[in-house]
């Protein structure tokens, strides 16, 4: 196997693109991680994308991109993993590179949200679910995660107001970032008085519907150099999966997928959780934060929102998280979402993430969690020297 | 959703069918066909009692399309006495009622309506258990004059 190495990165503001299609939402990603890295051809492309069939009635978006890009005959498909559609992307370009089949890879994740209506959306989110078992009953993403965070509440103590902090530090690390979708501080009187959703999950809880799109260039490590000052190295990309149904888990509370991919990635790059500088975690809603931290092995069981609440997830913490506002606050296009964690984990470690930069940062993780955390995908970053 | 769809369903959905694994005896719902404790085949069907008590729940206010007259409504986690847990609207009770640990049962319901020609689906719902009636001798007869 070829060691892989990101040698350029691209994205789009977050928000409502009222004047842009999910193609050139792609080509504005995608053309900026090609200026970037400065390459001149491009072997493979590939699409994270989750919703465009429902939304947008299109699919085929390999394709599709390509052809809008002007990259005749290029190879292009659409990848699909429910929000870990980015991150699945990203996995397929690496094993390509990193098994020789390609040199010069593009990934870019996309989606276009906001041309269905609030009822529409739900409904599209609601497909990353078990369609037969939850879904028909008016299941909900929010309900689902919903249901585990009451739960969670239940067995271990915690109030509604202890999961704050995750979006404080989200929507404080959102303000200087340019890509950001909601560049605003909230305090904990807001968190505590916001609007219902699904009890106890309300609007400060959840991450917004958006669109956006984000796009990174690999290449063999080796080559790195001649196109990218900073290149970025891949130390581990690790995929794991488990039930779809939230009601299949032998215990919810527990996100096996999730202590799966990130092992599999700590045994891959060599290292410990204590060795990670920063997170970018998949904070869908506040609950997933916190269940991503403890399975990931960041902190003991029923210690994530402890670990928040203690402050070692700001920047100036002991594991940052969320260092560019994460899904929070840079917003959550969920088929791009893999896509932009790794984009901002890339800044992280070039050293340009302006004043959100964290000091010193050498390795970074990020993890793009599909449904309730069915399919979860598990990258590590270094800078290379 | 498709009548045929509709129909496939019709065990689980109207009796509330699993499966028990004939290799270590576990019960499952829904149904899937390979056993997730043993992974030998689980095929043979199992009808569940429908009795279980509530895991987690919560009230959605923002409802998918096709759920919109429900809302608010009240999903939930169930724990049935049996083991597995199902997915279900509560019905016949109040957000402020519920609470976890509360005994409920199995009950056949209007999940959803797709519009005036569209198929009605059914299927399980769960409310609280029922306290059974008990019988009193009526006070205006009495046993001697």
């Amino acid at each position: 196997m070829r060691e892989v190495a990101i040698i350029g990165i691209g994205q789009t503001p977050v928000g409502e693109h009222w004047e842009k299609g999910l193609r050139e939402l792609a080509l504005e990603a995608l053309e900026a991680a090609i200026r970037d890295a400065g390459v001149e051809r491009l072997d493979a492309l590939y699409i994270g994308n989750m919703l465009s069939g429902q939304v947008e009635s299109q699919e085929h978006l390999g394709a599709l991109v390509a052809d809008f890009a002007g990259m005749h005959g290029v190879e292009a498909v659409k990848v699909e993993a429910a929000c870990a559609s980015g991150a699945a992307a990203l996995r397929i370009g690496y094993a390509m590179v990193a098994g020789g089949l390609a040199d010069f890879v593009a990934v870019v994740g996309v989606e276009k949200m906001t041309d269905a209506s609030g009822e529409a959306i739900t409904a599209a989110l609601a497909t990353a679910a078990d369609a037969e078992y939850e879904a028909v009953h008016g299941m909900t993403f929010t309900a689902l995660n919903a249901l585990l965070m009451r739960r969670y509440m239940h067995e271990y103590g915690y109030r509604r107001e202890d999961f704050a902090p995750f979006s404080i530090n989200a929507h404080r690390n959102a303000v200087h970032n340019p890509c950001a979708m909601l560049r605003f501080p909230i305090t904990a009187e807001a968190f505590a008085s916001a609007r219902m959703i699904a009890d106890p999950i309300t609007l400060l809880d959840a991450s917004p519907v958006c669109d956006g799109a984000a796009a990174v260039i690999l290449c063999p490590a080796d080559q790195a150099r001649a196109f990218q000052e900073r290149p970025v190295r891949i130390r581990a990309s690790a995929v794991a999966t488990d039930t779809v149904a939230l009601h299949d888990r032998r215990d919810p509370l527990w996100l096996e997928a999730v202590a799966l991919s990130a092992y599999r990635a700590f045994q891959q790059a060599g290292v410990r959780p204590e060795d990670v500088d920063f997170f970018e975690l998949h904070d869908a809603f506040t609950i997933m934060a916190a269940l991503s931290l403890e399975a990931s092995g960041f902190a003991p069981r029923g210690r994530g929102v402890a670990m928040a609440l203690e402050g070692a997830i700001f920047r100036d913490g002991r594991l940052p998280i969320a260092t560019m506002g994460g899904l929070k606050a840079r917003g959550h296009p969920v088929g791009a979402t893999g896509i932009y964690q790794v984009v901002e984990a890339v800044l992280q470690l070039r050293g340009q993430a302006g004043p959100n930069q964290i000091p010193n940062a050498r390795l970074g993780m990020t993890q793009n969690i599909g449904g309730t955390g069915a399919t979860v995908i598990t990258h590590i970053l270094e800078a290379m020297d | 959703m498709h009548p045929a769809r509709a129909w496939r369903g019709r065990s689980q959905r109207y009796r509330l069918e699993g499966e028990i694994c004939e290799g270590c005896g576990a019960r499952l719902f829904p149904p899937r066909d390979i056993c997730p404790e043993c992974q030998r085949p689980a095929r043979t069907p199992y009808p569940l009692s429908g009795r279980g008590e509530v895991y987690s729940y919560t009230v959605v206010y923002e409802p998918p399309a096709g759920y919109e007259e429900q809302a608010p409504y009240i999903v939930a986690l169930i724990r049935l006495e049996e083991g597995p847990l199902v997915s279900a609207m509560l019905t016949d009770v109040g957000p402020e009622e519920v609470y976890i640990g509360m005994p409920v049962e199995m009950v056949t319901r209007v999940l959803h309506r797709q519009g005036e020609h569209g198929v009605i689906a059914y299927g399980y719902k769960f409310r609280p258990v029922l306290r059974r009636t008990v019988m009193l001798p009526s006070p205006s007869a009495p046993v001697t004059a």
